[in-house]
């Protein structure tokens, strides 16, 4: 199924399990969301647990905090990435902080899905990765899927989740295809746990979301060329998966990070930064950030120009292998 | 009010507060209060208003037309809106400034921006493509709501600039600000209302109620009627038939004069309907029934401004004929003007981030030409 697919059935089954489970957002419902991830659950779950909300991000989420407060279970849609930040004080400053000034008595157990990263063509405020603006948070727990098997499990383990969860889908793989083991099984791994999907001896790639694929692709050109790349999908960006990436560049001596989001203060830096401190005298090379730049998401014609793609990760593999 | 309900939803009608000078079937009604806003106007005002709403229909049928052919990324059509757009549009003075939303292609037209401009930030171009200062006329926003806190801030610098209530005409200033019947939802709506009232700033905010945010009909947004609502905040609201351009006009001056002579906000919500998808990326049948957008056709702000001026004696074939004519011309413009869109410099998306040079934007944009040199050498030694 395709990851847009899966992610509804996981939303599904949830929903199934737990009356509690309420899905919200703007046209959510009887549309199915504008991606169609919320598709038919509105006819069978009825408008009382799958929401059209009005147009107000801040609303769906501090309304979603109040639902969590009452005892259930809300999975808030944000439209676009770039549609978030009327929601982002109740994001930061209510709902990472509620269950801390509360000294654990509150838990809001919300989940907030939003459809980001570029490469569909969109104008603009459609195409943005703002993860790390949350991961940056604490009191957040911030994800993200690469493949249908992941998002219908971290869905489901995300609304599981006694925390709040930042849900991040990148919509450009919406419609990838992959299988799914709806009986759990093997390709289920913790919500908080990085996964190597490519084995490899000579330099480890740690990218997420809709890098993952990119940096896949980008080992399999290495390949041809001799060089043995491990790719690792981090998963989860809060917590990071630290003792994922050093226990494979203990093994590769080299790591490579690669996201969408400009690189400057970007997931990747804090990757780096722990890498080095804990396995400096494994490395052969300096970990090299391969990711957006400093400049708003261009307009769509440039938009290949400004994201990562096979070529650029085959060159920080390179210049990495060169030291 | 009357209510009836069409399909699975009400449908709020037309009621006696609706301002109306030219009912569906092209008859004149007066109006107690803005009949004398639209009295100045001649057979040939009524011509230009009718030229307008066909040519920014033909720019539209145009736009969408490209987008089918993958020329735009998308568009989002402002068919039926036309009315509302160009008589509001037409109400404005040249120093006035007006606040967009994505869809306000017939205000643009008023303001004398050329329709190709606009087809920038839909092909994928640029991001705005025209410099606002020029028309008096602020860059699209996407983000639902975010400019109408803008317009309270530019009106409220208006004040300060002295430039209302001096009583000279091309001095005094308002300001108006679009936006949709989704966007009242929005904090950030809400609290231009707060400062707009509180600061008593000249600013005319302008609801296109198209009965539609994209799915979700008016019953999810509002449970009282829109132009109700300015009263809560202190200020005057009406609604106005948006498919009637004289009553949009005529109430739009009202406003604009009144917020131009220094007593404040007011509340214009033009009742229209969408009669397209939201945009080309929507598909309407999956959530709207066909017998609302036929009702609606009956409706059609053109079909009455005609019907009102043939009946009349005020236009004859050969003016609607050349109306025509000149529509197709427009066609040809806005269709020759996309293809000759270029495609920016790759390199330009470095430009304009700072005012002032940025050591760090400096280094990516020197990484990225070296990184795009090294395959051009790559080439050489392929050959
Ligand atoms: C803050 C924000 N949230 C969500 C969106 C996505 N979106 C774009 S248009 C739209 C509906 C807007 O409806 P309305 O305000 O009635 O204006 P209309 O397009 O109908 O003229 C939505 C939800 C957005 N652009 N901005």
């Amino acid at each position: 199924m395709t990851i847009a697919k899966a992610v509804n059935s996981g939303l599904r089954r949830a929903m199934e399990d737990d009356p509690k489970v309420l899905v919200m957002g703007e046209d959510v419902g009887k549309l199915g969301g504008v991606f169609r991830v919320t598709d038919g659950l509105q006819k069978d779950f009825g408008e009382d647990r799958v929401i059209d909300t009005p147009l107000a991000e801040s609303g769906i989420v501090g309304t979603a905090i109040g639902l969590a407060l009452r005892g259930f279970r809300p999975v808030a849609e944000i439209q676009f990435d770039g549609f978030i930040y009327p929601a982002y004080d109740q994001i930061v400053s209510q709902l990472a902080k509620m269950g801390y000034r509360s000294a654990g008595s509150v838990r809001l157990p919300v989940v907030i899905r939003v459809p980001y990263g570029g490469g569909i063509g969109a104008v603009e405020h459609h195409s943005e990765s703002p993860e790390a603006y949350f991961a940056h948070t604490a009191g957040l727990r911030v994800v993200t899927c690469s493949t249908p098997a992941d998002a219908y499990w971290m869905i489901q383990d995300a609304i599981a989740s006694d925390d709040p969860v930042m849900f991040f889908e990148p919509k450009r793989r919406y419609w990838d295809k992959g299988d799914v083991d709806v009986d759990g099984g093997s390709d289920r791994a913790p919500l908080h746990r990085a996964r190597v999907v490519r084995p490899g001896s000579q330099v480890t790639v740690a990218a997420y979301g809709p890098m993952v694929k990119t940096a896949l692709q980008a080992a399999e050109a290495a390949a041809q060329e001799g060089k043995d790349v491990e790719v690792i999908d981090l998963r989860s960006l809060s917590p990071l998966d630290v003792d994922a990436v050093e226990e494979s560049v203990r093994r590769t001596g080299r790591l490579v990070t690669v996201h969408e989001a400009p690189v400057f203060l970007g997931l990747g830096a804090e990757l780096a930064a722990r890498v080095t401190e804990r396995c400096f005298y494994s490395l052969e090379a300096p970990v090299l950030r391969v990711g957006g730049f400093h400049i708003p998401y261009p307009p769509s014609r440039v938009e290949e120009e400004y994201l990562p793609d096979l070529d650029r990760v085959l060159d920080a593999v390179d210049r990495s292998l060169a030291f | 009010m009357t209510d009836s309900v069409v399909g699975t939803r009400t449908v709020r009608h037309d009621g006696p507060e609706l301002v109306q000078l030219l009912t569906p079937e092209g008859e004149r009604v007066e109006h107690p209060e803005y009949s004398d806003y639209a009295a100045h106007l001649g057979p040939e005002d009524l011509r230009g208003f009718y030229r307008d709403l066909v040519l920014v229909r033909r720019v539209d049928a145009e736009a969408t037309a490209l987008q089918r052919q993958g020329e735009l990324g998308l568009w989002a059509s402002l068919l039926g809106q036309e009315a509302a757009q160009i008589g509001s549009g037409r109400a404005t003075r040249p120093q006035d400034y007006v606040f967009p939303t994505y869809r306000e292609h017939g205000v643009a037209w008023c303001r004398g921006v050329d329709p190709v401009t606009l087809l920038g930030l839909y092909r994928g171009v640029n991001l705005g493509g025209w410099d606002p200062h020029q028309n008096h006329f602020q860059l699209y926003t996407i983000v639902i709501g975010a400019q109408t806190l803008h317009a309270t801030g530019y009106a409220m610098g208006v004040q300060r600039d002295g430039a209302v209530g001096t009583g000279d005409p091309d001095r005094d200033t308002a300001v108006i600000a679009y936006f949709g019947d989704g966007a009242t939802s929005q904090g950030d709506v809400n609290e231009a209302f707060v400062f707009a009232a509180v600061t008593n700033a000249p600013v005319v905010f302008f609801c296109q109620n198209n009965q539609w945010a994209i799915s979700e009909p008016n019953e999810r947004q509002t449970r009282v009627p829109l132009y109700q609502r300015a009263s809560g905040f202190g200020f005057p609201g009406v609604r106005v038939d948006g498919n009637d351009v004289l009553a949009v006009y005529a109430v739009t001056k009202a406003a604009l004069d009144r917020a131009r002579s220094g007593d404040g906000p007011m509340f214009i919500e033009a009742f229209t309907y969408r009669m397209g998808a939201h945009t080309t990326s929507d598909d309407p049948t999956r959530y709207r029934i066909a017998a609302e957008v036929e009702e609606w056709k009956l409706k059609d702000p053109i079909a009455r401004l005609k019907a009102y001026l043939s009946r009349g004696g005020h236009a004859d074939a050969e003016f609607f004929d050349a109306v025509d004519a000149e529509s197709d011309e427009i066609a040809t413009h806005v269709r020759s003007g996309c293809l000759a869109l270029p495609d920016p410099e790759p390199e330009s998306m470095f430009d304009h981030v700072y005012a002032d040079p940025h050591p760090l934007l400096e280094e990516e944009r020197e990484w990225f030409r070296g990184y795009h040199a090294s395959f051009a050498a790559g080439e050489e030694v392929a050959r």
